[in-house]
């Protein structure tokens, strides 16, 4: 009775709701494949895999969601109330074939999806090692109110908000936090992990080739968190020895250059230093150099800290 | 005197939320000075503030959602527009301001927004459902709504006094201890919690016992509707999941007011403690919304294709199915924080489970269609359209639930489009289906049609168009809560997803015109047989708006579809059922007690946010003089005489009769 004012929205309805999805997820795919920044676009093995299961999971669910959304439509139009053609049976409510298959296709949907995730879940654990021949590089993380210090305690140095890692090693990430929480991630590398206090996370990672990405933190940890974005320099092996040798020169990491560090504030460009403190990481793990003094002292005016939000990062 | 509270607590420098509340204000006081002009007050007071009535109760739950829904969106405005200027630009809001609408955006959707929406539909329905007379605990119901508007009330006096928390909807330590977190604005968000924790809780206990124990003579479990069972589902799992929430704050409470370790790393303590316990309660807590919103739909779609709902039993379990696993899959929050494969393997297989339940659910929601007649009403649109999205919602669920996908999806704004895209579909999307089709019930006119159906396509639209751009977006690598960014390739979708913010507030605004020219025009839009959709189950079968006792006479309930049964014979006979003997009816009596409770609960809390201790006491002293004198009440209950209870039902009687004869001369021409 009343849905007879509705007719003209209705072929609206059939067509405006179904469009927009479909044509967005085809346009995103084209889109994203091609993309710089894209997740699909992996310069790594692991986001390679990663990039994999999305795209093979999407096809899979993409071929029940798209014809129960055409299925939805197409049952409300054929059976509107003002079509005589379709035959009302207003007392029909149980089929057990129907519900037989109605619980079987998602049911076997999730055992074939839930392989995967069984499967990916331990294959690309962040703590698990890669396949390489090449001995792993290794990098101590550490998030801080609000940049990134990145140690190399094989090389003796360490940058500030600028990760540089060379192309085709393993890099072992272990990670930790002087405060907050973060959660450390390079898009097309692949997994992230949190970075927390007291606690250190595992973390395998590879770059294919050289390049630069684009690396930030995705947890929220305060005003200055925008700022947690940093660049990874993928480069060769010999301009990362130049880049050690370089960094050599700098002034050195000891506990009062970290307790500086660790005040709240943003560093406007990366920088290096020259040599590391022994031990250093280890303390920052096991809490006996003191946590990030957080907003109370932060700033040496004791106002809040001032972070100034700005394009650059 | 007055603890940490001082001048310097009011934002002056801050012109957007002074304007905001300036206008607010004005807006409260302007109504609050007419209702007083036009001597309404006591009317207020005695028919609504001081009501046990669970439809009265029921109405000003969704009203508080209605006007919270608003107020969060207005928060995803500013959000949305900001992020659109903060490309390699400082934006409009500086961050420790946008970190506080984020925050707040959360917290009053979830807390504010949808809980009181879903249990305000709840608490309206499920007694005429079951053909009852009341809830359990009429007064104790009251007591719930009025403490969940304090909570509201002190999230929003945090607007102006003091501040809102910047650490997220979920207020994750070490972030929200007090070293990182010294200002009020983690404890208002923990104080008003706690207190509409308590109303929620309730609420949950209150629906649970009337479900089980006060339905209609005849009505068996696998006899009640749709909507009562996912009522039954959501409570059971408010009864077991706030408890955790109220115990995690309350530790939360005691690391920031008394220097307790539980989750400051130190002394033992542990963060990832606070993220267990939070999503523990966390993930029930979106099948608390989502159950009573699939019971919405399962009503909407049985009324308007005109059949039973198809597979009422395989419903039954998978809401079950749906309710014991939403407590299994917590862990899936945080597969970043490094589990490990076997943990990380089975959340993310037990997440995928639930897609199982729910998925049964959706093709019994088409097959309800399949052979019937539809009619497409605003409900029913509503409805359709949460077939069709929500089911993309689902897919990146299930995306993100396996483990290496969510390696690179957590947090970001892929994500963030997930769960919008679910959380809209179901829950807005539901809210607004069940405002429409309740609507009439509640006060005996339907709502207006052409802007009911313009905020529907205005908000569908919206809606694809705002979160597209985010699950694109969230695929090229941009995390959630970034106050600014200088990445080229996100900037376009950016700014296409606040185009789509602009939509969805023709949606808005519709919305309220809708309910504006419907009040204007209620004489034409006036339903008087108390069945304007041809509906199936017992709240159809009482007068709109129904009398305080609801039925004049309990109804006896002798299959599925108690009302279509009833109805169907009516026709057939082309008579209404005998007249019953009528009896007086016993209805509980008005009591001020909730009002004055959630007015001391609103001194305790805003006194334990500034540490005002002896105001605090104060309040607790007040609510705890409340409850005794609730206790040591004489009177109970009031009688209705049995000849106005005939009075009442006859007018019903005579215009069902009336549309019965109308009905029959129309098939007879």
């Amino acid at each position: 009775m009343r849905g007879d004012a509705a007719r003209p929205q209705r072929r609206q309805a059939r067509v405006s709701a179904a469009l927009p999805h479909l044509g967005a997820i085809a346009a995103a795919g084209l889109v994203l494949s091609g993309c710089q920044m894209s997740l699909l676009n992996a310069k790594g093995p692991v986001g390679s895999d990663e990039a994999n299961i999305l795209i093979v999971a999407s096809i899979i669910m993409l071929a029940i969601i798209v014809p129960t959304m055409i299925g939805t439509l197409a049952f409300a139009w054929w059976f509107r109330a003002s079509n005589t053609r379709a035959h009302y049976r207003p007392d029909w409510a149980f089929s057990g074939k129907i519900e037989l298959v109605i619980w079987s296709v998602p049911f076997l949907t999730i055992v074939f999806l839930g392989g995967i995730a069984w499967i990916g879940a331990h294959r690309l654990d962040p703590a698990v090692p890669l396949d390489s021949d090449r001995t792993p590089l290794r990098v101590q993380v550490v998030s801080l109110d609000w940049k990134w210090l990145f140690l190399y305690p094989d090389q003796q140095v360490a940058s500030v908000n600028e990760l540089v890692v060379p192309a085709g090693t393993p890099v072992q990430f272990v990670l930790t936090s002087s405060s907050v929480w973060n959660a450390f991630f390079v898009p097309r590398l692949g997994s992230m992990i949190y970075t927390m206090r007291g606690m250190t996370s595992q973390l395998n990672l590879m770059a294919d080739q050289e390049g630069t990405l684009h690396g930030l933190s995705t947890h929220f940890s305060g005003d200055g968190f925008p700022h947690m974005q940093f660049p990874v320099r993928a480069v060769s092996d010999t301009a990362f020895a130049g880049w050690v040798q370089g960094a050599k020169g700098g002034p050195r990491l000891d506990t009062a250059a970290y307790g500086e560090l660790a005040r709240q504030g943003t560093v406007d460009a990366p920088r290096t230093y020259g040599s590391l403190e022994p031990g250093l990481f280890a303390r920052i793990v096991d809490q006996t150099i003191p946590k990030g003094p957080g907003p109370a002292q932060g700033a040496e005016t004791g106002a809040p800290p001032t972070v100034k939000p700005k394009g650059g990062s | 005197m007055l603890g940490k509270l001082t001048w310097s607590a009011i934002p002056f420098d801050q012109p957007i939320p002074l304007v905001a509340a300036a206008l607010v204000g004005v807006v409260l006081l302007g109504v609050i000075a007419w209702v007083a002009v036009a001597g309404w007050l006591p009317y207020l007071w005695r028919e609504w503030i001081t009501s046990v009535d669970h439809k009265r109760i029921g109405v000003m739950y969704v009203i508080l959602g209605l006007v919270m829904l608003i107020r969060g969106f207005s928060d995803a405005i500013l959000m949305r527009s900001h992020q659109a200027l903060a490309y390699n630009a400082p934006g409009y809001l500086p961050p420790e301001h946008y970190d506080q609408i984020f925050s707040a955006h959360g917290t009053i959707m979830i807390f504010f927004g949808a809980m009181p929406f879903m249990i305000g539909l709840m608490n309206f329905v499920v007694p005429l459902q079951l053909g009852v007379r009341d809830v359990a605990f009429p007064t104790l119901n009251s007591v719930s709504f009025w403490l969940t508007a304090t909570g509201a009330l002190l999230v929003n006096v945090s607007l102006v006094v003091g501040e809102f928390a910047r650490t997220g909807w979920w207020p994750s330590p070490p972030l929200s201890e007090v070293t990182y977190s010294p200002g009020v604005g983690v404890d208002y968000y923990l104080w008003a919690i706690q207190i509409s924790g308590i109303g929620t809780l309730m609420s949950g206990i209150n629906l649970v016992t009337t479900i089980l124990k006060m339905r209609a003579p005849g009505m068996s479990y696998l006899r009640m509707p749709m909507f009562c069972w996912t009522a039954l589902a959501s409570n059971m799992l408010i009864i077991a999941a706030f408890p955790i929430l109220t115990a995690t704050l309350a530790m939360l409470t005691l690391d920031r007011y008394l220097g307790f370790h539980f989750f400051t790393d130190e002394a033992g303590g542990n963060s990832m403690l606070f993220m267990n316990l939070f999503w523990a309660w966390g993930h029930p807590e979106v099948y608390i919304l989502a159950l009573p919103a699939y019971g919405v739909f399962s009503e909407v779609i049985s009324t308007f294709s005109g059949k039973p709902l198809f597979a009422y039993r395989s419903m039954v379990w998978a809401t079950l199915a749906i309710c014991l696993l939403s407590f299994m899959v917590w862990l899936h929050h945080f597969f970043t924080m490094g589990p490990g494969g076997d943990v990380n393997g089975v959340f993310g297989i037990t997440s995928m489970i639930i897609a199982v339940p729910t998925g049964v659910k959706i093709f019994d929601w088409m097959f309800t269609m399949y052979g019937g007649r539809v009619r497409f009403t605003t409900p029913m649109l509503w409805s359709v359209a949460f077939l069709v999205t929500f089911v993309v919602g689902g897919a990146t669920g299930v995306l993100l639930a396996i483990p290496p996908a969510d390696f690179v999806l957590h947090n970001s704004l892929f994500l963030v489009a997930h769960f919008h895209n679910v959380m809209v579909s179901a829950v807005v999307f539901a809210a607004f289906a069940g405002y429409t089709y309740w609507f009439p019930k509640a006060f005996g006119f339907t709502l207006d049609e052409w802007w009911g159906k313009a905020a529907f396509w205005f908000s569908l639209v919206g809606y694809v168009w705002v979160f597209t751009p985010l699950y694109v977006v969230g695929l090229l690598g941009m995390t959630r809560r970034l106050q600014h960014f200088s990445v080229a390739e996100w900037y376009p979708w950016i700014v296409a997803a606040s185009l789509g913010v602009i939509v969805m507030v023709f949606g808005v605004v519709c919305q309220v015109v809708q309910l504006v020219v419907s009040i204007r025009r209620r004489e034409q839009l006036r339903d008087v047989t108390g069945d304007p959709w041809d509906g199936r189950s017992l709240e159809w079968a009482t007068a709109s708006p129904p009398p305080s006792f609801n039925f004049a006479v309990m109804p006896r309930v002798e299959g599925e579809e108690a009302y279509w049964a009833i109805k169907q014979r009516a026709r057939e006979q082309a008579r209404l059922r005998e007249e019953p003997d009528y009896e007086p009816v016993e209805m509980p009596l008005n009591s001020p007690t909730g009002f004055v409770c959630a007015f001391f609960a609103t001194l305790v809390g805003f006194a334990m946010i500034w540490h005002i201790w002896w105001l605090a006491a104060l309040g607790l002293a007040g609510a705890f003089a409340t409850f005794v004198v609730f206790a040591w009440r004489d009177r109970v209950e009031y009688e209705i005489p049995a000849d106005a209870v005939a009075r009442i039902n006859r007018r019903n009687r005579a215009s069902r009769l009336e549309a019965l004869q109308q009905a029959r001369r129309k098939e007879a021409a």
